[in-house]
């Protein structure tokens, strides 16, 4: 098969988690594979972004496929039902809710600038060492830790689910995945 | 097509799909595409049935079963 120049966007991927650990201001280019999926979807209507740029996706395969770093048994049938998939999402929307939330008291001068990454949204870890201030408002980097906080969170979740299962389970459940599904057969159902 | 022969093809469970597009990527023969990122799709001309799709998918949703042409 060819090789093109978006299978190796999992090197993006990593690097993203890497410069977290150094300056936590870049986890705003996180935002990119927020935006991305959900503009090809709604624009375009298709998968685009999971079916080729996703780094994520593309690490996985690469750890649990070519590392072997996967049991390969098949996800259970919960984690793929309509309800999983669908809670999951809701929980994952409120809990980036949450973390707007948390940004704005900071930035309206209520709370201090907490410089933390909170994992799987219950562990704090000190994080103070990728902080060296902020030419902008300490709000700004409320946002950066809440925003690294999710995408640390989720690749261990992916991490976990790719041992135990099959390398890309991650996507079963994927709250970009599902949005972006959603999107996709919205826009299919209206236009015959 | 052999006519009246049974032949076994990939089937993909449409309604469990997640569209992830894992399947595509290691089709040796492209017989497979996502649909309008609703679910994926096998090309029932092109398929060999080796089953590379049915192992790469995360959800398990595609299974290599005897189709009437
Ligand atoms: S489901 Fe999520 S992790 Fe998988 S390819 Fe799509 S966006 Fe990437
Ligand atoms: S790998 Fe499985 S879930 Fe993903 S698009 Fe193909 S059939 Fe659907
Ligand atoms: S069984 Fe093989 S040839 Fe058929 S769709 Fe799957 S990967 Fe392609």
């Amino acid at each position: 098969m060819k090789s093109r120049w978006y299978d190796k966007l999992w090197i993006a991927s990593l690097l993203y988690l890497l410069l977290g650990f150094f300056n936590i201001l870049f986890a705003w280019l996180g935002l990119l594979c927020f935006f991305i999926p959900l503009l090809i979807a709604a624009v375009g209507g298709s998968k685009g972004y999971c079916n080729r740029y996703c780094g994520r996706g593309q690490l996985f395969s690469l750890l649990g496929g070519r590392f072997g770093l996967s049991r390969k048994k098949d996800i259970p049938g919960w984690m793929k039902s309509r309800a999983f998939r669908y809670g999951f999402l809701i929980f994952f929307l409120a809990m980036f809710a949450l973390m707007l939330w948390n940004t704005y008291l900071v930035f309206a001068g209520v709370r201090e600038l907490g410089q933390a990454v909170t994992l799987l949204w219950t562990f704090r870890l000190p994080w103070h060492w990728a902080y060296h201030g902020t030419l902008f408002h300490p709000g700004v980097a409320q946002f950066a830790f809440g925003f690294y906080s999710i995408m640390l969170t989720s690749t261990v979740l992916g991490l976990v689910t790719m041992v135990l299962f099959k390398p890309r389970s991650w996507c079963v459940y994927c709250p970009m995945g599902t949005m972006t599904q959603l999107i996709c057969k919205a826009k299919a159902g209206k236009e015959p | 097509m052999t006519s009246g022969k049974k032949r076994r093809r990939a089937v993909v469970d449409r309604a469990a799909c997640v569209a992830c597009g894992c399947c595509v990527k290691v089709c040796p023969l492209q017989a497979i595409e996502i649909v309008r990122g609703v679910a994926a799709r096998v090309d029932p001309e092109k398929c060999v049935c080796c089953g590379k799709c049915a192992r790469e998918c995360p959800a398990s949703v595609i299974a290599i079963r005897e189709v009437t042409p």
